[in-house]
């Protein structure tokens, strides 16, 4: 595949990508301030964006904090991901009215929406995407809903020049370089040559994007400094996850220690599965209206965690937190491998981050690991 | 929308069909006869594949297809009546409509049985998935050697299918055991867990594939009992079941260690699934 | 027509005893029939007697006040029935009755168990045997126990 070429792109020219976004009829969706964290919002304007604002992660913890220049993308990752979108927390999937003693299905068809511009998608969260683009599109079935939007879906990539605390995507393979799925990539560059952006492109889409923008060829130097700047984000991750022979390690451990020494800590709240952009497990809920005539369902996401998701007659198979957790890390780090051909885990460390008692997903695995045969916790 | 096999429509909408007979099986089990109510589609399934059922309003339940596969005009599931979903459905009368998507799932493997034995056990509602089986055994008995039936229950008024386990048992090189747990006041059959009809049973263990369908505990000891017996761990499948929601693979719910139960299941060669079923919790 | 003999030497309980002894107790056996409903052993009798089924079922039973006897389990062709006789007080503890027309070989249970007491290598031997068959049952009954199709 051919080098895309690179340009250089002024920081003020962020709006009017933003802008050319929307005449071509997308909804930009990017970073925004809000309730102590940057999430992913509707971006009108380049004032949405928290410029100047960094996120400080460790286990259990986040916090903002005021960088000391305006850097625009100058954080890691945020408690959601592009699978708000993408994946809908709650949908609903058809309708039916009662016709006598039968029913007839209304509103089978998915509604359109506009489509979706992603600004600001970290490596981290394509290899999300690609992951679940494995799991609803490419196995036995297709999922229309996730269908549509994605294949709508407009992704301007972002690369870290930084990393979190929590973040271990370099020994998951999954970043923090950004090498494909995107529509134009972006680099920020701060210093003395001024506050701009080297882009690429990386579709036919994103070179229409880029052709209303004003840009002036990158220069070798500015590569080379972009370049420096992604490595150093992957020199700056302090956490690693080992995944040599996890499959096979995580399948003949199933009743080492380390799991009770887990479950006496985790609370089964479910945050982790909520944050975690690969997590896709959904229920479905049936309702209906006062009069019983007209009828829904819904699709909500669910959670391994809940006690409720093992249930067959007679009660849950899962009980214990233990089994929960269990369940969890076993299939995001190994059954995942058997399903899907991958892992389930790109290393974001949302998990660690929005854990409330700070569970390491990268120190349980060490623990199972260099516990003995004995199983020292 | 997508289609994901040509027998059927969309997996995920529901179909409208009609109950056209409620047949009371035992005090909590009835067989419903549902048909389309678009007399121009087929109801094709493989046996041991399920359903999702949808009550209007009510909620959607994984139920085994019961009934005979050679007869594409209607589908049969014999339902027991154990909570609030199931309690709707058994209730559904003549005329009323029930939505059906599918058929889901894994088969019995009825090419690998050609030519060979055939053991059938059966636990309580297990013989619900395995009765499709037995139809298409018996449908084409020279393709298949024979064809032998271990059944167990709770108590005889629990039993399935008494007359046609009788009618089964006339046929030719066709041999039919049934005990129950309780033998209650009339019994004069066996008494006794399922296990314990094996060695009355004229098994060839070199020539027979096992079908097992039943409560966990009673497959994992019928499995068992089967390699003592010498057959072959590639000959023995078993049904199993977990919560299921979506009946296509994006729910997650219905996850066995690695297996999705609707896609990778029902039925499985117990060597896929024979260091899963000694975990608990699993 | 089988005979007693062959029927004796080939089971699996006699198989690898001691020929001089299979023949005592082929030469003790004796064919017997049990017309349905008819009872073959009752609880609080003394046992001396063990029996081999040839055809027919054998229901094992307990009574009850105010009720039929409660079926606890059947026993068919090729099984061994009753152990009683083996272990003191040497006392049948649950009635056994012939469900259907019953054939069964009688064995005589207090020559076997004099024998043993006599010879504990023979003693060992069938104990084994035994407790092979108590095992079998054991776990037969506390899957039944498990209540395994009943309603949660």
């Amino acid at each position: 595949m051919a080098q895309p070429s690179e340009h250089i792109l002024g920081a003020d020219q962020m709006g009017k990508l933003i802008e050319a976004l929307v005449r071509k009829g997308y909804e930009v969706i990017g970073p925004t301030l809000r309730d102590g964290a940057i999430v992913y919002d509707k971006v009108e304007s380049v004032g949405d964006l928290p410029a100047g604002w960094t996120d400080e992660q460790d286990p259990g913890r986040y916090r903002l904090k005021r960088r000391d220049d305006d850097a625009l993308f100058g954080y890691a990752v945020g408690p959601q991901s592009w699978k708000k979108y993408l994946h809908p927390a709650e949908v609903r999937l058809w309708s039916a009215e009662r016709q006598g003693g039968t029913f007839r299905i209304l509103n089978n068809e998915a509604k359109p929406e506009r489509p979706h511009a992603f600004l600001g998608s970290r490596a981290c969260e394509l290899a999300a995407i690609a992951v679940q683009d494995r799991v609803l599109l490419e196995d036995k079935y297709r999922d229309p809903i996730y269908d549509q939007r994605r294949q709508g879906a407009f992704i301007i990539a972002v690369q870290c020049t930084q990393a979190a605390a929590t973040c271990f995507c370099a020994s998951m393979g999954t970043g923090p370089q950004v090498s494909a799925g995107f529509d134009l990539v972006l680099t920020e560059l701060l210093g003395s040559k001024g506050h701009r952006f080297v882009v690429a492109t990386g579709s036919d889409r994103g070179a229409e994007i880029l052709a209303e923008l004003e840009v002036v060829p990158a220069t070798e130097k500015d590569r080379q400094e972009a370049g420096a700047r992604v490595e150093a984000a992957a020199h700056q991750q302090v956490r690693s996850l080992d995944t040599t022979g996890i499959k096979e390690l995580l399948y003949q451990n199933f009743e080492h220690p380390r799991w009770d020494n887990v479950a006496s800590r985790c609370l089964t709240c479910a945050n982790c599965t909520m944050v975690c952009p690969t997590c896709f497990c959904t229920s479905v809920e049936d309702v209906t209206d006062i009069t019983g005539d007209h009828a829904e369902r819904w699709r909500r996401w669910d959670s391994c965690f809940t006690q409720s998701f093992s249930y067959i007659h007679g009660g849950s198979v899962r009980t214990s937190a233990k089994a929960r957790y269990r369940q969890w890390m076993t299939h995001k780090l190994a059954s995942w491998i058997d399903q899907f051909g991958s892992s389930g885990c790109v290393g974001c460390g949302r998990c660690i981050t929005w854990c409330p008692v700070g569970i390491d997903i990268t120190e349980e695995v060490r623990a199972i690991r260099e516990g003995g045969k004995n199983g020292n916790p | 929308m997508i289609m994901a096999t040509a027998i059927t429509t969309d997996p995920m909408l529901p179909q409208p069909y009609s109950v056209r007979e409620v047949a009371k099986e035992t005090p909590d089990t009835f067989t419903l006869r549902l048909e389309p109510e678009n007399a121009v589609n087929k109801s094709m399934f493989q046996p041991g594949q399920f359903s999702m059922l949808w009550v209007f309003g009510v909620g959607e339940l994984p139920i085994s297809i019961s009934g005979d596969p050679a007869l594409q005009d209607r589908l049969l599931y014999t339902v027991r009546s154990v909570g609030q979903a199931t309690h709707a459905l058994v209730n559904r009368g003549v005329g009323d409509g029930v939505g059906v998507r599918g058929p889901f799932g894994t088969g019995w493997p009825l090419e690998a049985a050609r030519g060979r034995d055939v053991i059938v056990v059966a636990g309580g509602i297990g013989l619900a998935p395995l009765r499709p089986l037995i139809y298409q055994v018996l449908r084409n008995r020279k393709d298949y050697g024979r064809l032998v039936i271990l059944y167990g229950g709770r108590s005889p008024r629990d039993l399935l299918y008494r007359k046609e386990l009788a009618a089964w048992a006339r046929h030719r090189e066709t041999q039919v055991l049934v005990t129950v747990d309780y033998g209650g006041l009339n019994w004069r059959g066996h008494v006794g867990v399922v296990t314990t009809l094996f060695k009355y049973s004229r098994l060839q263990p070199a020539r027979s594939v096992a079908m097992i369908c039943g409560p966990e505990i009673m497959m994992r000891f019928v499995t068992r009992e089967l390699e003592t017996l010498g057959l072959s761990r590639d000959d023995i499948y078993l049904s199993m079941e977990r919560n299921m929601k979506c009946a296509v693979g994006f729910c997650g719910h219905c996850q066995y260690g690695p297996h999705f139960i609707c896609k990778d299941g029902p039925v499985f060669r117990y060597p896929q699934i024979r260091n899963l079923l000694e975990k608990y919790e699993l | 027509m089988e005979t007693l003999e062959r029927i004796i030497a080939e089971h699996p309980f006699f198989a690898g005893l001691d020929d001089s002894f299979v023949n005592l107790m082929v030469s003790c056996a004796s064919n017997l029939r049990f017309k349905a409903g008819s009872y073959i052993l009752r609880e609080g009798d003394t046992a001396n007697t063990f029996y081999l089924v040839r055809e027919g079922k054998v229901a094992i039973e307990i009574r009850a006040p105010q009720r039929k006897p409660i079926i606890v389990s059947t026993l068919s062709v090729g099984e061994i029935l009753g152990w009683s006789w083996l272990l003191s007080p040497f006392e049948w503890k649950f009635d056994a009755r012939a469900a259907d027309d019953v054939r069964a070989i009688a064995l005589d249970g207090k020559c076997l168990r004099t024998k043993c007491e006599e010879n504990h290598d023979l003693g060992y031997e069938v104990l084994k045997r035994f407790a092979r068959i108590m095992e079998e049952r054991l776990e037969a009954t506390r899957l039944q126990l498990l209540d395994l199709y009943a309603v949660k």
